[in-house]
């Protein structure tokens, strides 16, 4: 899923100041689950939002809605009037979210959160990242364990220097993570595939990935023109 | 809202802090009028907005009571409301809210002299500041009260 967080709430009202009649619109898919923009989410900053400008003596009208996926306008749609009347939205959606919106009605978006990374849930309360979306996957090779997302260098012929005795990174901001590569030759060992370590990637063509600029993906056969 | 008569909201577990107000009126001990109980089940239900709906309806403060540490009927609700609590004290201030309107106890069944001993103690303390200013609702409160 994508997961995102929640900017500060110093920012969020900042960023609302100019405006007195908003919508704060949560997405229900990815954002919800990890616990940044859903229903909840949303009721929750409405309520922060609400207190904060009746103690500033500026009362703000807040509509507090959700959509299934903000990222899709035939759900966004059923929405249309309500966005149209405000003046301005709140999107607790992710970027892409924000970007929907932006793209089909002429009132400012205004993003809740800070759209982080594609994560995996690892226990309640903790998300990490495990794909980097690069564009060219090879974790058949890698015992589906992703060096791009998973090593700090996203070294393709890994481990480097910078693994400690405990098979831990040198790179530790969030905390001490497993070396991605440490994790690779276990997982390999595990499914008998350990020649594959001896593998020599080339180097990595990155076109695929952000380095080739904005991507679209275009399936023909599901085209509606004709 | 008078300035005097602040209004205080106890979210209390119905197996310790809620039964501890039922013995303090058992045994006839005087506690302020201001603090108004709403029942869970456990404190582990208590849902941040509980508490931020509250001062949205005007309350001056909010004190949220489970059972002691250990003797949660649910093992952990009681902790968790705690960090539940603990998370909505830091975001108080961010909205221009003291926060300490806001308060988290321990207390057993037995204690209904500690709750009314809470309740006076902090009635006093939310007396000595100025009424939430955020009474969006004033009625909110007088209509649900039973």
């Amino acid at each position: 899923m994508i997961v995102a967080d929640q900017k500060p709430i110093e920012e969020i009202l900042q960023m609302l100041e100019p405006y007195k009649k908003v919508l704060f619109l949560g997405c229900q898919t990815c954002v919800a689950v990890c616990m940044a923009g859903g229903e909840k989410e949303v009721g929750l900053l409405a309520a922060a939002v609400r207190l904060a400008r009746k103690q500033q003596g500026r009362p703000i009208e807040i509509i507090e809605g959700a959509v299934k996926r903000q990222c899709d306008d035939e759900f966004n749609e059923p929405w249309a009037k309500t966005i149209e009347q405000q003046e301005a939205v709140l999107s607790l959606a992710c970027g892409v979210g924000v970007n929907k919106l932006s793209e089909r009605f002429d009132v400012p978006i205004v993003p809740a959160l800070n759209t982080k990374f594609f994560g995996e849930v690892e226990r309640q309360g903790v998300w990490a990242e495990v794909c980097a979306g690069c564009g060219n996957c090879i974790l058949h090779l890698t015992g589906g364990i992703c060096p791009i997302a998973r090593c700090a260098k996203n070294l393709l012929n890994g481990p480097c220097g910078g693994v400690r005795a405990d098979g831990t990174c040198e790179v530790a901001h969030n905390g001490p993570r497993p070396c991605a590569w440490v994790m690779i030759y276990e997982r390999l060992g595990k499914l008998n595939q350990r020649q594959n370590i001896e593998n020599i990637f080339a180097a990595k063509d990155w076109s695929s990935d952000r380095h080739g600029g904005p991507r679209k993906r275009v399936r023909e056969d599901m085209l509606l023109e004709t | 809202m008078n300035t005097n008569e602040p209004k205080i909201v106890a979210f209390c577990c119905h197996y310790c802090a809620f039964a501890a107000a039922d013995l303090a009126g058992v045994l006839r001990l005087r506690y302020p009028p201001n603090v108004h109980i709403i029942r869970l089940p456990c404190t582990g239900k208590l849902d941040a907005l509980y508490i931020l709906k509250a001062f949205e309806a005007g309350a001056d403060g909010v004190m949220v009571a489970g059972c002691l540490e250990g003797s949660c009927h649910f093992i952990s609700g009681n902790l968790r409301a705690k960090k539940r609590v603990l998370a909505v004290k830091s975001l108080l201030p961010k909205l221009g809210i003291a926060p300490e309107r806001l308060e988290f106890f321990n207390l057993s069944s037995a204690q209904g002299d500690r709750f009314a001993q809470i309740a006076r103690e902090l009635t006093e303390r939310i007396k000595n500041l100025s009424p939430n200013p955020s009474p969006q609702e004033k009625g909110a409160l007088e209509g649900g009260r039973r």
